[in-house]
């Protein structure tokens, strides 16, 4: 039983079927990987996982638990944490103020009034997010403000701050798009460091099939709304059904 | 010092020196002299300048600090005036229960208006607001008035009459709102030579609440509270996603505000016992939001002083007229001067609405951060030139 | 139900203003994706138009009648409109009669030019700004046109009366069948109702058989990829808020006789204007006119006398009642497109 059970889980938007009968199971502690050409249903099968979406049908269980119908904060307490396409940080705070919060939500909930006291008090917090950020090696930029970072350090935070909530199940919606290839590759080193140091579920959706057989452990491949194939890396690298998914009938 | 770092306990402290002397800094000129006209020492005025210093603190905590824009906030001030003056007529003139009173009955309006409002956000939300601002007016003004219902007294507005219970009034206490025994109106008047100066007694007591309040806004500022405020408006998604439920935040910084606009309406209500309906007309609202983001949107002491330079110059503009223009261009040759009368004519006296708004049009379009962003930008400038900052610029600094 | 049908009627005036100004500011957000709080501004200044028109066909020249003495005996000074003397005494009398229909054709330009002015002046610079900086920048303007009307105009209200022929009321209860009295309705407010139809029926046919329209309905649907096309959305969308002004002005233009302009009549009809286009669901043009007449309809049946006296002072209530009713149980509003503002 993996830590992420999806089955027969479909989805519509007025007349096209976005997803149908996805059965996915994602172990735990492997990185596995979801890849499928433009069109094929991998953003709305992530929005299921994380509470932005509701299926049609289907069943989406997390650590035995249900996850639809759930607010996606609901869904992040419970150990699932996301990194975005487009790096999502606080970009009008500061970089130590980015990781504290995530510290914050991990100590006191989804809401806690602490109206008086001031930041600087708060020691353990200020700990722990300084920790992780020594950690991503960005200790040195703690008082920058975030939106003025580049977009691989935008993404080291962003990674940083999912980490911070010790989350079982990392979801990673194509974390390198858009990255030039000294970025990907530290992302990569990054996600490979950080599978070794922990105990994590890794589930990526990417297209770059450099990041894909880096690290992936387990591929599913999906086509129109479906899954086509899962299987380990080697074995997908020759699929006719891959190839022709990506290439059409020519292929 | 009180749980504050320096640069916050240095700006509170220059505040509060400013607050406490002010009738003599607002006095410089000389009674009877031809600038008298622009002394704004009068208790009125400064009262005003107070009170809605509190509002603005309040509604900058929603907006400044959570992004959210609300017309509505004028609702509130409404509903505690309406509160103190009905513990007037209950109870008695003691402004105490009466100011405690609006607060009360303001957290619980905000309470049911955020509510409901911030099941939507952005624009949504601010139409929301817009709505129930009108349709509080609307209550106030006609529904709540009714012979058999009459909660607000509609057009006339709400006062005290003799023949209202009051039950703690004793005879010796003072007709009119007090705090134990000292009322409200009570100014004692110190003459030094040529300066007259006005010691009010309302006025210093609304200093030192706004003093207090301003304390309270800088240590929620300073929060983690404040900080997931500050995540609310920079991107609520991700705050969404890292297990945070924005909503109580957002609802708990509706009522906060709320109730710090209440607080200011029932020291209006305390300062002059009448509460009308226009005070919550949506357009009242649009001046605390002219106020804040005038000051300086999401900063300390943006809204405070947005709030004095908006009170404050339509005290002068309003003073001004054609003779005053006159005496002032009267060293130009008399076609330019009836030339640049006529050109100024339509901002002063009645015009003010039209300069203010002028005003704020520019402030949006080219310094969004008001006058504290106007401040640091002058600071820097003067630095850069390798001069000293000016006096404005320790004032403003703080602030970030 | 002759009753019903009055209060029907009854809404349909102040129905179609709301729907008219409605129209314009979600053309303008759906295009433009600007919340235009100056909008209500352009209905006033619309108004102040046929105000302005009927001025200046009033302007007289003053002669000496020395035939005729005033009551302190001296000779009677007489006002003559230039009209009257360009044109006969007759015609330009009925020139001026007929100032606010007239008011029209002067204010279609004035209009069109403000509303150019205006976006590519101000609204241009505040695409990429938040929602909450237009709203500012443009409640700001609105202040500033409101107080320029003010100056100009004073603060009283303005009476800009209908043409005599059009005034009075038409039986209308006798033409369907009821009893005679039952259904009387003011000429001009039927005008303005079929007025208001055929500028709202001109500006979906605009919008639906032109191929301008077809290119603003694209941008409305879709920006990015009209752009990507080629397509110089952007001249468009500037001639789309001068439309969106001048339909705002012709609406005030011909409610005058209806409620004689003053300064902040563009305020007063702001507000319930972004309740109407919310609960019309916002981005949807039918959504924006039939939530309009709706309200319109609703509002006057809120003001008969069983309603203000069950509860007083409902028909000022009833609009923002319901509004927030929609806007919790259906956020996108009557028509809106699904996912619209769907936080």
């Amino acid at each position: 039983m993996g830590i992420l059970e999806v089955k027969n889980v479909g989805k519509r938007f007025g007349g096209l079927q976005a997803l149908s009968d996805v059965n996915l199971s994602v172990a735990e502690n492997t990185v596995h990987a979801i890849i499928g050409p433009n069109g094929a249903g991998k953003s709305t099968l992530l929005n299921c996982l994380v509470g932005k979406l509701i299926p049609d049908s289907g069943s989406v269980m997390f650590d035995g638990q249900s996850v639809l119908g759930r607010a996606p904060y609901e869904i992040n307490q419970m150990g699932i944490s996301r990194v975005f396409q487009t790096p999502e940080i606080f970009g009008d705070l500061t970089v130590l103020e980015n990781m504290m919060i995530p510290c914050f939500a991990r100590r006191d909930g989804a809401f806690e009034l602490n109206a008086l006291p001031s930041v600087g008090s708060q020691k353990d917090v200020v700990e722990q997010a300084m920790h992780m950020l020594e950690e991503m090696r960005m200790a040195d930029k703690r008082h920058m403000h975030a939106a003025s970072m580049s977009r691989g350090d935008k993404r080291r935070l962003e990674i940083g701050m999912c980490l911070s909530q010790q989350p079982r199940l990392l979801l990673l919606d194509e974390p390198t798009a858009g990255m030039a290839r000294a970025d990907t590759n530290n992302t990569i080193d990054l996600l490979k460091q950080i599978k070794e140091e922990r105990d994590i579920t890794i589930a990526i959706i990417e297209h770059d099939m450099h990041v894909v057989f880096s690290l992936a452990e387990r591929i599913t491949v999906l086509a129109q709304g479906t899954p086509l194939v899962e299987d380990t890396p080697e074995n997908i690298k020759g699929h006719p059904k891959v190839r022709e998914a990506y290439l059409g009938e020519s292929a | 010092m009180l749980g504050l770092d320096k640069k916050d306990t240095s700006l509170l402290i220059i505040v509060a020196i400013l607050t406490l002397l002010a009738p003599f800094i607002l006095n410089p000129f000389p009674t009877g002299s031809a600038m008298a006209q622009f002394n704004a020492g009068y208790p009125d005025l400064m009262q005003r300048f107070v009170i809605f210093g509190i509002f603005a603190i309040g509604f900058n905590i929603l907006f400044g600090l959570t992004g959210y824009l609300s017309f509505g906030h004028a609702a509130f001030l409404g509903v505690g005036s309406y509160s103190a003056v009905w513990m007037f007529k209950l109870l008695s003139y003691n402004v105490i229960p009466a100011i405690a009173l609006s607060v009360v009955v303001a957290a619980l309006f905000a309470l049911l208006i955020g509510y409901v409002s911030l099941r939507r956000s952005g624009i949504y939300f601010s139409i929301l607001t817009l709505a129930f601002a009108q349709m509080s007016f609307a209550l106030a003004y006609s529904v709540l008035s009714n012979p058999k219902f009459n909660l607000t007294n509609g057009e006339t507005g709400l006062q005290v009459y003799a023949d209202d219970p009051q039950i703690f009034h004793r005879d010796g206490l003072p007709d009119m709102p007090h705090l134990f025994g000292l009322s409200m109106r009570s100014t004692y008047k110190l003459d030094l030579g040529a300066w007259s100066f006005d010691f009010n007694a309302g006025y210093y007591l609304c200093a030192v609440i706004m003093m207090v309040m301003f304390y309270l806004a800088i240590r929620i500022f300073r929060s983690p509270f404040g900080m997931m405020l500050r995540a609310v408006k920079s991107n609520q998604q991700r705050m969404n996603y890292t297990g945070l439920n924005p909503r109580p935040y957002t609802l708990a910084a509706f009522v906060i505000s709320g109730m710090y606009a209440g607080l200011a309406g029932g020291l209006m209500a305390a300062m002059d016992p009448l509460a009308g309906a226009e005070r919550m007309q949506w357009t009242a609202s649009g001046e605390v939001v002219l106020m804040t983001i005038l000051g300086g949107a999401g900063t300390l002491i943006g809204p405070v002083l947005g709030a004095g330079f908006i009170k404050y110059f339509e005290n002068i503009f309003s003073k001004i007229n054609d003779t005053i223009l006159h005496q002032w261009f009267s060293f130009l040759p008399d076609g330019i001067e009836d030339f640049m009368v006529f050109i100024v004519h339509p901002f002063i006296g009645k015009g003010w609405h039209l300069t203010l708004g002028i005003l704020f049009m520019l402030v949006v379009i080219f310094l969004p951060g008001g006058l504290v962003e106007g401040g640091q930008r002058l600071g820097n400038w003067l630095r850069n030139r390798g001069k000293r900052t000016s006096e404005a610029k320790t004032k403003h600094e703080p602030a970030e | 139900m002759d009753a019903i049908l009055l209060q029907i009627l009854n809404g349909l005036d102040k129905g179609s203003a709301y729907a008219l100004i409605a129209l314009g500011l979600t053309l303008i957000f759906g295009t433009l994706g600007v919340v235009n709080f100056a909008h209500g501004a352009l209905f006033m200044i619309g108004a102040f138009c046929a105000v302005m028109l009927q001025r200046i066909l009033n302007l007289s020249f003053q002669t000496i009648d020395e035939t005729q003495k005033d009551f302190l005996g001296n000779p009677l000074k007489v006002d003559t409109p230039y009209v009257h003397s360009w044109f006969g005494p007759e015609t330009g009398a009925a020139i001026i009669d007929w100032s606010v229909p007239l008011a029209v054709i002067f204010a279609i330009p004035i209009m069109l030019f403000i509303g150019y002015a205006m976006e590519r002046g101000l609204i241009k610079h505040f695409y990429k700004r938040p929602h909450a900086d237009q709203i500012l920048v443009t409640f700001g303007l609105a202040i500033v046109l409101q107080e320029i009307i003010k100056y100009f105009f004073g603060a009283n209200p303005i009476q800009t009366p209908e043409p005599s022929a059009l005034k009075g009321s038409l039986d209308i209860g006798l033409m369907l069948g009821f009893d005679p009295n039952a259904i009387i309705y003011p000429i001009w407010r039927l005008v303005y109702f079929a007025f208001a139809a055929v500028i709202i029926g001109g500006v979906f046919a605009f919008l639906q058989f032109t191929t301008f329209g077809m290119v603003v309905r694209a941008g409305m649907a879709d920006r990015e990829t009209v752009g990507l096309l080629g397509i110089n959305i952007d001249k468009r969308f500037t001639i789309m808020f001068g439309i969106a002004a001048g339909v705002a002005g012709l609406a005030g233009v011909m409610y005058g006789p209806l409620n004689p302009p003053n300064y902040h009549m563009g305020m007063d009809f702001l507000v319930l204007s972004f309740v109407v286009v919310v609960v019309g669901g916002m981005g949807s043009l039918p959504g924006a006119v039939a939530a309009g007449f709706l309200l319109g309809v609703l509002e006057s049946f809120a003001s008969t006398t069983w309603a203000t006296t069950t509860i007083p002072g409902i028909n000022q209530i009833i609009i923002y009642l319901v509004a927030i009713i929609i806007l919790l149980t259906r956020p996108r509003g009557l028509l809106g497109r699904k996912g619209v503002m769907e936080d």
